[in-house]
């Protein structure tokens, strides 16, 4: 056992399945020569190459087609994209190529791609580069969408993205990167459509990923502090969702609350909300809440910026209306 | 493309494409052939001089304009039209249609509907080929219309920085549906794009199947010699609408008489006699060749199976059995 960053992780995951398969390549803005935006990538130029580590021009639809094409004729292409804003500027790429390929052509033709990028706000960089848009990506079928939150996560689903045969949406979280946590030894991977039980409780179940897993966490401490044993549900994967182990949960606690660092319209919770109440109504005691940004788009002041987020002090507040305490 | 044969064996498959074009028109006006239908009538000497001009190394993709590259490089009619038809049989078991035929095993791919965005796709091939160290050369066909896409800009420009080996091969028809290209285009020359990116470049007359194979083979021998890509104006015109729903509103009967005076087709026939000792007999007896291909075609499609419903949800994703998620 480890304890790594998840950018350490992340690097190591890339940097093991290189070792291994030739087939992959990564391609980028400043993913080579300067070492990554952060520094996922750094000494990989170096040590693999400019053929396979290749700095791109800042053009992102042709980053993830060129990746779409390398991956139809047997390469295995990592595309990084700065941040998932930028993957606006290839969103045909995403979910008219990528997503659409393998089914319009009948399965003749796979795409074993993966396209990495960070999601997320809270730092200051005003509208256009701090959004969490992770439920319009997981809308189209044929794409898969993960967002691992610990290093663990993001270490074994990367390494398992780059040995399956689909598009993967691989969402990381900028204010991610230099979180710690344990790393087992050896090659891992984790499966990239199970959901998973992060933390055990009774009382009420608490739903979410990525970025909001930490503040959810904490939410669940301070929550046993008060009596309350809130069940954590980690998703990790949007699409899939796996939502067995979030109705199996439910029908223990009878009360949920959903999670997500993005809006809240058409979001994660709705559908998590909407597919608790088709699956488990009879079980449930409270409508299920939802936590999410506030529907703005995210001012640069850094005090407006935190309101507008969801927080540990939101989610506690949620997790006792569901409880009526 | 010298010999007596090779002039027959062009003119074969040009009479095969007209045919097969006019043939689904029909089926089309039956409702046997949903959604849209791009015919190919009038740029033939396009598609069938660029296959004569390219190995079995190298790849073709291209737009949705795509029955007649389809069949040039080796898709059998019978396939393309049971897919048009959306039947089991079709190359993609009916769920591509007909703007998105392909076929992997003849190193094409796709048919692609979203103008430009096989551009980007064409240079991740290229990628592919040139980090495999293969000898081929991939072909990117498209119209003139698509070269006012940003993807065309990206897709060029990457080409010309990684020394890709991609022939960007442009039929330049003067319309990009209904837009004339000088209502649309700040340049009418579409080489003069290409000289934008300091890429090689030539323009052919594509009314000419002779002017086409010199042309891309010539492209083809300077993308394959690692010299990066080359850019190919061919000048063609479809005498039919852009689709079949086009109310030809915007161009004139005398313009299209004009370029159907210099049939691609009659031109072979003519250049066939004059030129390598053809005899009309001979040409009539391809011409009776063809007519039985495509009815045994027509006949093969309509008698063909639905595909069965379970086809629904196989290959959304590739490891999934029922590709749910």
């Amino acid at each position: 056992m480890a304890t790594l960053t998840v950018r350490e992780a992340l690097s190591q995951a890339l940097w093991e399945e290189m070792e291994a398969n030739s087939k992959i390549i990564l391609l980028g803005e400043e993913i080579g020569v300067w070492g990554g935006t952060y520094a996922v990538t750094r000494g990989f130029h170096e040590h693999f190459g400019a053929e396979r580590v290749r700095d791109t021009p800042i053009s992102e639809s042709a980053i993830v087609g060129a990746a779409i094409g390398a991956a139809m004729t047997g390469l295995r292409p990592v595309a990084e994209l700065m941040t998932i804003n930028f993957a606006f500027s290839a969103f045909d790429m995403i979910v008219n190529q990528a997503a659409k390929l393998h089914y319009m052509f009948n399965g003749q033709v796979n795409l074993p791609l993966i396209i990495r990028t960070p999601s997320g706000g809270g730092r200051q960089l005003g509208a256009t580069h701090s959004q969490t848009p992770d439920a319009i990506f997981a809308h189209f079928p044929g794409l898969r969408v993960v967002a691992p939150a610990t290093p663990r996560d993001s270490k074994g689903m990367l390494k398992q993205a780059l040995r399956q045969n689909d598009p993967v949406l691989f969402i990381e979280n900028a204010t991610l990167y230099q979180q710690r946590g344990d790393v087992p030894d050896g090659d891992l991977t984790v499966p990239l459509d199970k959901s998973v039980m992060a933390r055990e409780g009774k009382d009420v179940t608490l739903v979410t990923y990525s970025k909001m897993y930490y503040a959810t966490m904490k939410a669940a401490e301070q929550l046993a502090v008060a009596g309350i044993q809130a069940e954590v549900i980690d998703l990790r994967c949007l699409r899939p969702l796996d939502m067995a182990p979030v109705v199996e949960s439910v029908k223990k606690t009878n009360r949920a609350v959903v999670v997500e660092e993005g809006w809240m319209s058409y979001g994660v919770g709705a559908e998590v909300s909407a597919r608790l109440h088709s699956e488990c109504f009879d079980y449930l005691d409270a409508p299920v809440k939802r936590v999410a940004q506030s529907e703005v788009p995210l001012p640069y002041n850094q005090r407006l910026e935190q309101m507008a987020l969801p927080d540990q002090e939101k989610i506690v507040r949620a997790a006792k209306e569901v409880l009526y305490v | 493309m010298k010999s007596k044969q090779e002039f027959l064996g062009g003119y074969r498959r040009m009479v095969a494409i007209r045919r097969l074009e006019e043939k689904s028109a029909e089926l089309y006006q039956q409702g046997k052939i949903g959604g849209f239908l791009h015919l190919y009538i009038g740029q033939e000497a396009v598609a069938v001089g660029m296959a004569a001009a390219i190995t079995k190394r190298d790849h073709v993709i291209t737009a949705y304009r795509d029955h007649g590259v389809a069949y040039s490089v080796g898709m059998p009619a019978k396939i393309i039209l049971a897919e048009m038809l959306g039947k089991a049989t079709g190359c993609s078991g009916g769920k591509g249609g007909s703007m998105h035929l392909v076929d992997p095993k003849l190193n094409f791919w796709g048919g692609h509907a979203i103008v430009g965005s096989h551009l980007p796709l064409a240079a991740g091939i290229a990628t592919s080929l040139q980090y495999q160290k293969l000898d081929g050369v991939v072909v990117c066909m498209f119209g003139d219309g698509a070269t006012n896409i940003g993807y065309f800009h990206e897709a060029l420009n990457l080409s010309k920085v990684w020394k890709l080996p991609v022939v960007w091969l442009c039929e330049n028809n003067s319309y990009g549906m209904g837009t004339a290209v000088d209502r649309a285009s700040a340049v009418h020359s579409m080489c003069q794009k290409a000289e934008g990116y300091g890429m090689a470049n030539a323009c052919v007359d594509g009314m000419d199947l002779e002017a086409v194979y010199n042309g891309v083979s010539n492209a083809a021998a300077q993308a394959r010699s690692g010299a990066g890509p080359f850019f190919l104006e061919v000048q063609t015109y479809r005498f039919r609408g852009h689709s079949m729903g086009d109310p030809e509103r915007y161009r004139t009967a005398e313009e299209i008489k004009h370029w159907q005076d210099g049939d691609p087709i009659t031109a072979l026939r003519k250049a066939i006699v004059a030129k390598h000792k053809g005899t009309e007999a001979e040409l009539d007896a391809l011409d009776r060749e063809v007519d039985d291909e495509v009815a045994a075609a027509v006949q093969f499609a309509e008698e063909s199976p639905e595909p069965a419903d379970a086809a629904l949800w196989q290959h959304v994703y590739s490891e999934s059995p029922n590709g749910r998620a």
